[in-house]
């Protein structure tokens, strides 16, 4: 029994490891879906973090918070679409221009002057905010054993990213829209042709994508540490872009794979208390050698569900010839 | 009929060489002017920053020589970068051979730190060469053997050599008199590269490179291979060219002066190996590469002024300035000169309404 | 007929330098199935997509059931009630045939597969159609594919249904099906346009037809008051005379070229070149006639070295040359030359120089690791003064010049290489009437040096009057090898669809 509830512990730190890449990695599937690669999530998070923070402190209203850090990396998405999509620039410098540019941001902000001599790094998340992305125990489910810990007793901010998750699976699987995206980032002649408006449906769903980013971002700012720190997303912006092949462009997987990777963060503290010798180093290259041991799977066994979405990374030129 | 469809977008069949540098340098004016105003809105004088940024970058010996060991190091990576991406292999591994290749160069060392600087020094290079060179030929092969995207795996492959430069620090090379620090020793004073009229002897490496590289590109049989591999494989191989060859040939050399540039970092600013050894700069040398055109004499230029950007950001940190704002400001430039590439290549025209009926 | 359904007037289009069309003018009404008859190139394709939203036209006016509409994006003509169904089926692979039936079209937020599946069924029964809706396009045959495509249409409600060569790819069962559904549609009052330029469809299916040539339409005549003959004359052009000389010289003893049983499968297993066989003697120009895509590629590309083949052999001067790379082919002394189809793609480098791609076989003619530029810059100039080329200099990047010259560096380059066979797809494509008579000129005077040159071509009144041979190819073997002074065009068309000299015409027809 006790090692049970020291697993169900394990599981509910591990979940909260996870969740600002789980925001992440479905905004990357989201933007790769409609035919974007966008490397510049690390700097959209770091502007969510940023400015949710920022709004945390001023306004003390968690929900303005997370929306405004949700805008932040909106706004940031925007500048990326605009380039990629309409000026039909290289996503790849794009995305890396767009991860200096975020980074510049929050270390911007992070030396604002809140008031006289008083600079944001230096604040606390107020109490209100705190409070409110406290983890909570929800009666009855939380005594399920292992997993009653793991999922009902944790923030809202946690539970916010399985939701958030669930349901990019169904609108990409079920709703017309998620069809027409798909089509997009497969063969955009083709969506053209079927009379989709393919500029329109990059820029939502690419603005979508850096939405749940700055979100995703703010949950280390405001929930998780509750203060501010340079980098504070700490590289977590590139795991989520390896991720978003590991999962297969599957927000389902996606909830997977997240915590995997905060089972593995988990893993490095846990072991210490085990006292077993591996280094934590040697742990943190476990997702990218999975990335890229999936990227060469998919690649060997051509199920078409599993590729990347065809177009990706290709400008969209309609009377191209 | 709306405004939007009065706008006809056609690709331009080419532009001349002064239309497409004077789209850019309208492109970096408009940048100036566009984070001089996010400055004036955040309260700042945008003339006192963009004075500080050169000030605090060229104006004193020790200035400048900070700055340029940043251009020194942007410049060897963008170079390496340039080699594959002239042939189209999107090689983003930059900060992982850079790492690699300073781990080859500490390897040679920490293995015979009584060598003569004149033989370790050439030695350490060497080996720096051939493990970043292997670092970027393991992408190259997936994506000949598997067609995977080497875009991927280069960006995955850079977070494996962190880690494992990081793995080395706390682990099997942890200084033992480090007083507990995670840190690697300090490389043996036989493998520190001298000075060379006050700039670490890097410079010189550099600039024959930069020589090298140029007349390879411009003047070899294999800078001829590259390009025509990387405008289009079909006529490569319709040519008699050995395409396997080529590629993994052009990726070795990529990777191989990107780790260069770790060997000299390394061996000159840090006298050691870290985890934090590059400071992202091999990200930044893929833009600088980019933005150079591939270039390899344009790439010096532009190393140069984002180097004047990474050595102010302290500067104005000490200054109680915004120091992050040169991070804006770098990102505004880019986006504006990558926007600007559209007005190169199509072709705007407005359509006159035709009445309907 | 008052007023048609769909009346297009005056349509041009230019892409770049070349005028695709001009002063296209075209008719259909509504229970009508209209075919677009004409060779490659002759703009068909470039009109429809105009029809559909794709391109817009440069000027000229498209009307729909009396009123003037301008089509923006393909959006605009689905609106319209304009379907089209391209050459290459504009499907996402990986979804199945509801999903990509549905795409861009569904009014709901959810999908409803239920809902879905039963209007295709219903669309199903009333146009006599089978489809599977649950099955994912990369497992579909291309009829079923082309089937999806259909229904796609009919789903979208559209009243116009415009195929693009739908016939190219299909078994003549699979043909069968096609037109009993189009035959179907036409009873239900749709309004059908038919690219093609098979005329013995032409005849079975249309009511009428419009003929284009060069861009430009030519005539429309009613199906039924017409004859093969009369439509072959109105596409290919009336009987002229092209005066394009055939100078008769000594011809090698042994072949040069040998192509004996080439056999070679497409990924899906159709065969493409059945046992193709041949020769091609020095000092002879081969002509090679056929429809488009009767294996003329993949020949060319085989031959070349660029292909692996799947049976045969092919001998240049009695040596095995079958299954060497381009690379060995030129180590083993082999002077062949390859002016491919795809000038910029794989005969040229567009974004290089014309210096730069002159070079491109010799390059590696000098010792050690440097290019020869003072080598390569007399050789452009040298080629340039030769060949007529029009460039600003020898440093211009090619893809900027005209098509024309683009196509005497691509020559020039193969010539100066001296080859023994010189093998030319489809030489003259996008060139203009003077362009052309110089590329006839080149080859003639290469033959005169005892080349052996393969001619593809498309013109049947340009391979008739410059070759000493023809040879009628399809589905991927010979047919005959004519004597192109005494055969007849007509006789030509038959044998492209496949039927022998001596058979009924009738038959064919």
């Amino acid at each position: 029994m006790d090692f049970l509830n020291g697993f169900g512990l394990f599981l509910q730190t591990s979940i909260q490891c996870g969740t600002n890449i789980l925001f992440a990695i479905v905004g990357g599937i989201i933007c790769e879906k409609v035919g974007n690669t966008n490397l510049g999530i690390e700097g959209m998070m770091l502007m969510g973090a940023s400015v949710g923070f920022m709004t945390a402190c001023l306004t003390a209203n968690p929900l303005l918070a997370v929306l405004f850090a949700g805008v932040a990396g909106l706004v940031g998405a925007l500048i990326y679409a605009f380039i990629t999509i309409t000026l039909r620039g290289n996503q790849v410098v794009t995305g890396l221009v767009l991860t200096i540019f975020g980074t510049g941001v929050a270390g911007f902000i992070g030396n604002m002057q809140m008031s006289e001599g008083v600079t944001f790094s230096s604040q606390t998340v107020p109490t209100e905010v705190k409070s409110a992305f406290a983890a909570y125990e929800i009666p009855g489910l939380c005594e399920i054993p292992v997993i009653g810990k793991a999922l009902f007793s944790q923030s809202i901010y946690v539970q916010l990213a399985i939701v958030v998750a669930v349901l990019a699976y169904f609108y990409m699987k079920k709703t017309r829209f998620g069809l027409n995206m798909r089509a997009v980032g497969e063969n955009p002649g083709a969506a053209d042709a079927s009379g989709i408006n393919v500029a329109l449906y990059k820029y939502v769903h690419v603005l979508a994508g850096g939405f749940l980013c700055g979100i995703g971002g703010a949950y280390s700012s405001i929930a998780s540490l509750s203060q501010w720190q340079e980098n504070v997303t700490a590289g977590a912006g590139w795991i989520a872009v390896a991720l978003v092949i590991f999962s297969t462009w599957n927000p389902l997987k996606a909830i997977m794979a997240a915590y995997l990777f905060g089972m593995l963060r988990g893993l490095k503290y846990e072991m210490q208390g085990w006292g077993v010798q591996i280094s934590p180093q040697l742990i943190e290259m476990v997702p990218y050698i999975a990335t890229i041991v999936v990227l060469i799977i998919i690649t060997i066994r051509k199920k078409r569900e599993n590729q990347p979405p065809k177009a990706l990374g290709d400008p969209y030129f309609r009377e191209e010839r | 009929m709306s405004i939007a469809d009065r706008i006809h977008i056609t690709k331009r069949a080419g532009s001349s060489g002064w239309q497409s540098v004077l789209t850019r340098v309208l492109a970096i004016v408009a940048a100036l002017v566009a984070s001089g105003l996010i400055m004036l809105i955040m309260g700042y004088d945008p003339l006192e920053i963009y004075g500080r940024i050169i000030t605090s970058s060229v104006t004193s010996a020790r200035k400048l020589r900070e700055t340029l060991n940043k251009t020194i190091l942007l410049t060897v990576l963008s170079l390496g970068i340039s080699v594959a991406f002239r042939m189209k292999f999107w090689n983003i591994g930059a900060e992982g051979q850079f790492y690699m290749g300073a781990f080859g160069a500490a390897l040679v060392a920490f293995g015979f730190p009584e060598l003569h600087p004149a033989v370790l020094l050439p030695l350490m290079g060497l080996s720096a060469l051939v493990f970043g060179g292997i670092w970027a030929i393991i992408p190259a092969l997936i994506k000949l053997k598997f067609s995977t995207s080497e875009t991927l795996v280069t960006l995955m492959m850079n977070y494996l050599a962190i880690a494992f430069i990081a793995y080395l620090e706390s682990g099997p090379w942890k200084d033992p008199k480090g007083l507990g620090v995670a840190k690697i020793a300090m490389f043996p004073d036989n493998a520190s590269m001298p000075e060379v009229l006050g700039v670490h002897a890097g410079w010189i490496i550099t600039l024959v490179l930069v020589v090298v590289m140029t007349v390879m590109m411009k003047y070899s049989k294999f800078g001829y291979q590259v390009d025509v591999l990387g405008e289009s494989e079909t006529t490569a191989r319709y040519a008699g060219m050995n395409t396997v060859k080529v590629t993994l040939i052009a990726v070795a050399i990529s990777g191989g002066l990107c780790g260069l540039g770790g060997y000299m970092q390394a061996s000159a600013i840090e006298h050691s190996i870290t985890s934090q050894l590059s400071g992202g700069l091999g990200f930044t040398a893929v833009i600088t590469a980019w933005l150079a055109k591939l270039k390899p004499p344009v790439i010096v230029a532009v190393s140069f002024v984002f180097a004047m950007l990474l050595k102010s950001e302290v500067s104005l940190q000490a200054l109680n300035m915004p120091s992050a704002i040169t991070g804006i400001i770098q990102g505004v430039i880019i986006f504006f000169v990558l926007g600007s590439e559209f007005f190169v290549n199509y072709r705007i025209s407005f359509r006159k309404a035709e009445k309907e009926g | 007929m008052a007023q048609p359904y769909i009346k297009l007037t005056n349509i041009c289009k230019k892409f770049g330098t070349v005028q695709a069309n001009k002063n296209v003018c075209l008719e259909v009404d509504k229970g009508e199935i209209l075919a677009l008859l004409g060779e490659n190139g002759s703009g068909k394709s470039t009109l429809v997509n105009m029809l559909s939203g794709i391109y817009t036209p440069d000027s000229g006016r498209i009307e729909i059931a009396g009123k003037g509409v301008v089509f923006h994006s393909p959006k605009d003509a689905i609106k319209a009630g304009i379907g089209m169904i391209h050459q290459h089926f504009k499907l996402v692979d990986v979804l199945t045939a509801a999903e990509n039936i549905v795409i861009g079209q569904e009014k709901s937020v959810f999908v409803n597969r239920k809902k879905t599946a039963e209007r295709i069924k219903a669309l199903s029964d009333k146009f006599g159609i089978s489809i599977d809706p649950d099955k994912k396009i990369y497992n579909m045959s291309v009829s079923e594919k082309q089937t999806v495509e259909i229904m796609k249409i009919l789903y979208r409600g559209a009243d116009v249904l415009i195929l693009d060569e739908p016939t190219a790819v299909l078994t003549p069962q699979e043909i069968k099906g096609l037109f009993a559904i189009l035959r179907e549609m036409k009873a239900q009052g749709c309004c059908i346009i038919i690219i093609t330029h098979k005329l013995a469809e032409v005849m079975e299916i249309s009511d009428r037809v419009t003929v284009l040539r060069k861009g430009e339409s030519i005539t429309t005549a009613v199906t039924k008051d017409s004859t093969p003959q009369q439509l072959t004359e109105m596409m290919v052009g009336s009987a002229v005379s092209l005066d394009i000389e055939c100078p008769k010289e000594k011809l090698s003893e042994k072949p040069v070229l040998s192509v004996d049983g080439l056999i070679k499968r497409s990924p899906d297993g159709v065969p493409v070149l059945n046992g193709m066989t041949f020769d091609v003697y020095g000092g002879e120009i081969l002509g090679v006639a056929g429809i488009a895509g009767s294996g003329q590629k993949e020949l060319c590309e085989i031959v070349a070295g660029l292909m692996k083949a799947d049976g045969g052999s092919v001998k240049f001067e009695g040596k095995e040359i079958l299954g060497l790379s381009p690379r060995e082919i030129l180590r083993h002394g082999v002077s062949m030359s390859f002016i491919p189809e795809d000038r910029l793609g794989m005969g040229l480098v567009a974004g290089m120089s014309v210096m730069n791609n002159v070079i491109l076989k010799s390059y590696n003619r000098n010792p050690g690791p440097f290019l020869d530029r003072k080598f390569a810059k007399t050789l452009a100039e040298q080629i340039v003064r030769d060949f007529d080329i029009s460039t600003p200099s020898v440093y211009h990047e090619v893809k900027k010049l005209s098509g024309g010259n683009i196509q005497k560096v691509l020559l020039g380059r193969e010539i100066w290489l001296s080859p023994r066979v010189l093998i030319t797809a489809y030489p003259v494509r996008g060139l203009d009437i003077g362009a052309s008579y110089n590329i006839y000129h080149v080859l003639n005077e290469q033959k005169k040096k005892g080349v052996a040159v393969l001619f593809i071509g498309e013109d049947l009144d340009v391979l008739k009057s410059i070759s000493d041979r023809l040879m009628v190819i399809h589905d991927g073997a010979v047919v005959d090898i004519a004597d192109p002074g005494s055969v007849t065009k007509e006789d030509i068309g038959m044998m492209m669809l496949g039927h022998k000299p001596g058979e009924e015409a009738d038959r064919a027809v």
